[in-house]
């Protein structure tokens, strides 16, 4: 029997939570059936799943999912709530009751009392758990709200700590704290299923990362990436534009084999400046492959190699399952290839071995167009690449976005970096294996960032000081927990 | 790791040969599926001789076997030549020009100078 299951989000990167989630259902195979029309200003989805066990495998993905309910009861109002639960103890019929189906709140249909068999089994333990959200209650007011269900057939014995069964009670009273209503607007009963990968962000913090770099992606966007990517157990993944290998850690944890690139020798042997405020040297251990070692996911490292992009490397037929990229903007890391701009330029064979040549200009457009060309050559067909591309917001238009025959938009949300910018993370499927070759994209001229970013004069000194005053109260912290360490030993 | 190993079957001025001067063994957890998925995306050849050229092809097959998926035995050693052994340094040395391309703690660095480039 399908059932509804409640699906509670993290009131965050609100533009990449439907990305998040059909990249997810698509790539488990499960069809997503809304029973309300979701809201983007509502935390939470009401959706029909084939079983639980699709519910299971969801949250074990999902980084932007803080759990999930198998709903039995939703209303507008507690009277409600709670007549919908009594009649849902005579539902007999193993379905849900659906009246008066023209609206579109979900307020009066009644679960069948199968769902509710599930506590009333003398040999399981439970519990119930209140939320609220919103409003503050003390545990002795929360105690009299489990009270009121005292008519369902919970025959178990509580148990707090582990119980067999979690009842989970919800309270909604909105999303703003200056303006909070007497009643609850929302109100939700069901059964705990699952929590999402919130944990995660904190077990990937870059806080307590080995190897990091200036631009490091944070740990939930990584995840939200690995997810847009659909990396499985067993993929192949390739970061073109590795630095840190940030984005590499995430497609690790969720089973990828993976595979970098970066032009800067420097930065792959960890010999640049270290990235931490205070820290004077970096640690001999510091490297991508270290980074792995620290998540337990050191058998999945494959290799990085320093190379320019857009220098041909990889053979011909050789397919990835996934890229995951974030090229750079130019605006703390330089844009750029091999290449001179002098004649006659020789080296001698003696200084090759150390020599680290010295770099031009590699445009934006030209980087696009090259990832493009590369996705449409060396990614398996229905796999993704996921990239992120900077934007001045009052110039955006969709139409203008890089695009290529073989590779279609599948994804597009935007995180707003200050007044005037914004990223947004492009996910591209390959359609096709019928590659013509694209030459540069049309819009190249639209799309220099890093132009248009120093014209609008965003980084004034000031604000860089300013940024860096934050990092160092940022990294404080980290450094005085490193120091007690270092005196334990 | 499979890294400097299955690099050679990967890299253009193909298949690029293997100088090492410093091999280490690393032990890694053994994913069978993922070397069934890999196989196919190797050239079997090159990177049997590759393996061979550092003295790491002991007892890996020449061909593959039809069904390789179902020989444990087999994946083992593919496993083991592809991401346990690691060349930590050594050289690339490409077959038409003879270029090195070193490779530093597991690193290699295929860049090329800026004349090279033009
Ligand atoms: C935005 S950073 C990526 C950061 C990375 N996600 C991390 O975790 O640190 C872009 C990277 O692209 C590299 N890069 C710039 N030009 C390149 C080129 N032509 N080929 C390869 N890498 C390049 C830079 O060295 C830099 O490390």
């Amino acid at each position: 029997m399908a059932r509804r299951y409640l699906l509670w989000f993290a009131q965050e990167h609100l533009d990449f939570r439907h990305a998040e989630m059909h990249s997810i259902f698509s790539m488990l195979n499960i069809p997503l059936k809304f029973i309300e029309n979701p809201s983007i200003n509502l935390p939470y989805w009401i959706v029909e799943l084939p079983s639980e066990i699709c519910a299971k495998q969801i949250a074990s993905r999902s980084v932007l999912l803080k759990n999930c309910l198998e709903l039995w009861s939703r209303a507008k109002s507690e009277a409600k709530l709670h007549e919908n639960l009594k009649s849902s103890v005579k539902n007999k019929s193993g379905k849900w009751i659906v009246t008066n189906s023209n609206n579109e709140i979900s307020e009066s249909h009644i679960c069948p009392s199968e769902l509710l068999d599930a506590v009333s089994d003398p040999n399981k333990t439970f519990k119930v758990d209140v939320e609220t959200f919103c409003k503050h209650f003390t545990m002795k007011q929360k105690v009299e709200k489990i009270e009121n269900f005292s008519y369902l057939p919970l025959e178990g014995a509580v148990n707090l700590n582990k119980p067999d069964v979690t009842l989970s009670y919800i309270e909604f009273y909105g999303v703003d704290p200056n303006n909070v209503p007497q009643h609850p607007c929302d109100l939700f009963f069901g059964k705990w299923i699952a929590d999402g990968q919130r944990d995660l962000i904190k077990f990937h913090t870059l806080k307590k990362r080995e190897f990091i770099g200036n631009t490091s992606m944070d740990a939930q966007l990584s995840i939200i990436m690995a997810n847009q990517a659909q990396v499985a157990p067993g993929d192949v993944v390739l970061d073109p534009f590795v630095g840190s290998g940030s984005l590499l850690v995430s497609a690790a944890h969720f089973g990828g084999y993976i595979w970098g690139t970066d032009i800067d020798f420097m930065m792959l042997h960890a010999r640049t400046r270290p990235t931490r405020v205070g820290q004077k040297v970096r640690n001999k251990e510091e490297s991508i492959r270290g980074n792995m070692k620290q998540y337990g996911i050191r058998s999945q490292y494959l290799d990085v190699l320093v190379s320019d992009f857009s220098r041909p490397l990889w053979r011909q037929d050789l397919k990835f399952d996934a890229l995951i990229t974030d090229p750079p903007y130019g605006v703390r890391e330089p844009t750029e290839k091999i290449g001179i701009e002098k004649d006659n330029y020789s080296l001698s064979e003696q200084h090759l071995d150390n020599h680290i040549p010295s770099k031009v200009e590699y445009g934006l457009p030209h980087i696009y167009s090259d990832l493009l060309n590369f996705a449409a050559q060396h990614l398996s067909i229905g796999r993704r690449l996921v990239c992120w591309y900077p934007l001045v917001r009052d110039e955006y238009l969709e139409e203008q976005l890089p695009s290529h025959p073989c590779m279609q938009l599948v994804g597009n949300s935007e995180q707003v970096l200050s007044k005037m910018t914004s990223r947004r993370l492009l996910t591209y499927q390959k359609i096709s294996d019928d590659i013509p070759n694209m030459p540069h994209d049309p819009h190249g001229a639209a799309h220099n960032f890093r132009d248009k970013y120093f014209a609008v004069g965003e980084i004034s000194r000031r604000e860089k000081k300013e940024r860096r005053a934050e990092e160092i109260a940022k990294t404080a912290f980290y450094l005085k927990a490193k120091r007690e360490e270092c005196k334990k030993e | 790791m499979l890294t400097s190993k299955c690099l050679r079957g990967v890299v253009t001025g193909y298949p690029l040969a293997i100088n090492a001067t410093i091999i280490n063994i690393t032990e890694v957890d053994y994913n069978p599926e993922f070397i069934t998925r890999i196989i196919p995306k190797l050239d079997w050849e090159v990177l049997w001789r590759a393996a061979d050229s550092i003295g790491h092809s002991d007892g890996l097959p020449q061909t593959i076997e039809p069904k390789f998926e179902e020989n444990n035995e087999f994946l083992k050693k593919v496993h083991r030549v592809l991401l346990e052994v690691d060349i930590e340094e050594g050289n690339l040395v490409c077959p038409e020009s003879g270029r090195r391309f070193p490779i530093s703690k597991g690193i290699p660095n295929m860049l090329l100078t800026e004349a090279e480039v033009q």
